[in-house]
């Protein structure tokens, strides 16, 4: 019931727009979002596909909860066959469009084609309609939303949209809602762009139904109240947000610094949570303004952020003297320490102008620490980088840098390539920090095992939130595991891999975990929707829906091998911290891992393992 | 002997005066435990969920055991999660 059971099907080269029901069998297997997404993706598409072509097809998926009263129901997800990876791609955004696209009655959308001009599509309820977006083209992700409530004289309206980076092909653009949260990995707003879509802007005026009204409020009442007495997501969250794990990650020796060369930051804490909150020596005001929360959230992590007005960075550019999506964790990790930069009010500026011009603040910070590192061993020079010095730890160069990549301008251009292919164009494809094209995130696996398993074998390439062992191996959450430990790494992936699949598909957020276990989230599913939900049956779901995508892959072209770390990982130790004289035991895990997995030694899932999915 | 206590998030107020970037050089007594050492801060145990001396978990369950050396580094937070 959850489900509107409709799906709107827009191609772009037509210029069509049409309604046609959901797919009720799938959706009782896959769920909606994620798992459900990416099940029309893979049986529309060819895996072997140009990503930018127009043959690939871009899906905005809500999840069966989306819009409705249980905590953090208001996300969706962008699906498509990722421009940085060419592996699949589903990218995961909360605010407030997921909500307003149930509203105006829609599970998901479709798009295929190419438009041969730009275009933007509006949605108010059941009305779709393609306009040009001749004068919208050029414009940033900000400006566009500001103008798109104009032109349609609507402030409730919502709008996800790509900026300039998106126009001009950045390989990791963003589709950014609400002005600063974002799917963000992976290239799904490059994708976006490659269809000559600048925009959806969504206006929704409908409820969204539930099966068992009585029971739905009781399991999500129940849900929020453990939300709210639990430590971490009723105080630690909201008061700190995700930033406050910085000194932790820094003191557990793990935080991956100046593109992996260390593995701890001597200034982490300068442009940490608590320093985010402390009173500026410039002018006596905290970085930090306050918390935000995403559509139904009882959590409100989001942090809201003003830079100092006397700031280098926006002296004179009154622009940026407003409140915005100030540093989240993940961000702050790959503007700063993997780049050597301790000062916060640059880093604040920098992801700014990720949110702006949309693109994706780790693999950019990323793709800059590479970029450093080939400077300073001489392969890059002045005259490759037009000028600039790129050493390590220069706050002029990093936001000049984030200025000039979302506009895909100067050596701006070759960073918008991705580390990757950056990397391989100067002949040190190893100093890319990737897996399978994509940056990784904040967590280094010599220092923490288990993320190393993690990011080698995460479906769309280098990602945290695919399988958050970190929660376990450093937080506790749900036990405490040792991170320097391989034995019992493989289990543990599997495990978050499939429940986060679960999570991603229903229209919650995944941090809603550090609380709840299935036990928590199945009696809200079974209440809201038709079918019998228990945690097992999402376990399984989730187990599915993580076959399917290792499926897409395998037929796209990627292998086993492609189940590894750059050589610094394996073959470099840790030298400070815990994990001083360790690299990743990735050889040690591994094979452990197709093998609880179902899977051959070469990684390709059995006929047994996909008959009982029944993938 | 010293180590250095570094008390992280809401626990940062029960820090010494001199502290610096949420950590300060401490004198403490040879014998006493981490339990002791954060006792004597006032640092409320209920709340300490993750401690790591040196940057290895100690389990706030074996504080009343667990002994520093000189020059360890006690670094203490409240229930906290990100990502």
């Amino acid at each position: 019931m959850a489900w509107t059971r409709k799906i709107l099907r827009v191609n772009l080269t037509t210029g069509t727009c049409e309604t046609e029901p959901l797919n009720m069998e799938w959706a009782k297997k896959y769920l909606g979002q994620r798992g459900l997404g990416t099940k029309y993706l893979i049986e529309e598409i060819d895996p072997k596909v140009d990503p930018l072509s127009p043959d690939n097809k871009l899906i905005f998926a809500t999840g069966p909860l989306t819009g409705t009263c249980a905590s953090t129901a208001g996300r969706y997800s962008v699906i498509t066959k990722g421009a940085l990876t060419g592996a699949i791609a589903c990218s995961n955004s909360g605010g407030y469009f997921g909500a307003e696209l149930k509203f105006a009655g829609w599970d998901m959308i479709i798009f295929e084609g190419k438009a041969k001009r730009p275009v933007y599509l509006s949605i108010v309820d059941d009305k779709a309609e393609l306009h040009s977006a001749k004068d919208l083209w050029g414009k940033s992700v900000w400006d566009t939303d500001a103008a798109l409530k104009s032109i349609h004289q609507e402030p409730m309206m919502h709008v996800a949209a790509i900026g300039v980076a998106g126009e001009k092909g950045n390989m990791y653009a963003c589709i950014v809602n609400d002005l600063h949260r974002a799917a963000g990995r992976s290239g799904v707003g490059t994708v976006m762009g490659s269809k000559n879509l600048k925009a959806v802007a969504v206006r929704g005026t409908q409820g969204v139904s539930v099966e068992n009204f009585r029971a739905f409020m009781k399991a999500t009442e129940a849900g929020k109240k453990t939300l709210q007495e639990n430590a971490v997501t009723g105080e630690g969250l909201p008061a700190y947000g995700t930033q406050v794990l910085m000194n932790v990650i820094n003191e557990s020796g793990a935080l991956p610094t100046r593109n992996f060369h260390d593995v701890q930051f001597e200034s982490a804490h300068d442009i940490s949570a608590e320093a985010m909150a402390e009173p500026r020596r410039s002018d006596g005001k905290p970085n930090l303004l306050a918390n935000q929360a995403c559509f139904s959230c009882t959590i409100a992590c989001g942090r809201i952020s003003k830079i100092d007005e006397n700031h280098f960075t926006v002296v004179n550019k009154p622009e940026y003297w407003h409140a915005s999506g100030g540093l989240e964790y993940e961000a702050a990790w790959a503007l700063g320490a993997a780049t050597g930069v301790k000062d916060l009010e640059a880093l604040t500026y920098a992801n700014f102008i990720c949110n702006e011009q949309g693109y994706d603040p780790i693999s950019f910070g990323s793709t800059l620490a590479a970029a450093m590192d080939m400077y300073e061993e001489g392969i890059l020079t002045k005259k490759q980088t037009g000028g600039v010095e790129l050493k390590f730890g220069s706050a002029e160069m990093l936001t000049q840098m984030a200025e000039m990549t979302g506009k895909c301008e100067g050596f701006g251009k070759q960073l918008a390539l991705g580390s990757k292919r950056l990397c391989e164009k100067y002949g040190r494809a190893e100093l890319s920090m990737s897996v399978k094209g994509q940056e990784f995130p904040a967590y280094d696996p010599r220092g923490i095992q288990g993320m190393g398993l993690a990011y080698a074998t995460s479906n769309r390439g280098a990602c945290h939130l695919r399988g958050y062992t970190v929660a376990s191996e450093i937080l506790g959450i749900p036990e405490k595991t040792d991170p320097l430990a391989t034995d019992g790494k493989a289990g543990l992936v599997k495990a978050f891999q499939d429940a986060t699949a679960a999570v991603d598909s229903a229209g919650l957020c995944v941090f809603t975990t550090f609380a709840w276990t299935l036990e928590d989230i199945a009696p809200q599913i079974d209440a809201a929707c038709e079918g019998n939900w228990t945690p097992d049956t999402l376990l399984e779901s989730g187990e599915r829906i993580w076959n399917m995508e290792r499926k897409f892959n395998l037929d796209a072209g990627f292998t086993g091998k492609d189940d590894s770390l750059p050589k610094r990982l394996l073959k470099d130790a840790a030298k400070t911290g815990p994990a001083k004289g360790l690299t990743s035991g990735l050889d040690k895990m591994l094979p452990e891992y197709y093998q609880v997995r179902g899977w051959n030694n070469k990684g390709v899932p059995t006929k047994e393992t996909l008959n009982r999915l029944g993938v | 002997m010293n180590i250095t206590l570094k008390l992280y998030a809401s626990l940062a107020n029960c820090l010494p005066a001199e502290a610096r970037k949420n950590e300060a050089v401490i004198e403490i007594d040879a014998n006493a435990s981490v339990r002791d050492v954060l006792n004597a801060h006032n640092v409320p145990f209920e709340k300490c969920h993750l401690i790591l001396i040196n940057g290895v978990f100690s389990p706030p369950s074996s504080a009343q055991q667990a002994r520093l050396n000189d020059g360890d580094a006690l670094a203490v937070w409240p229930p906290v999660a990100g990502g």
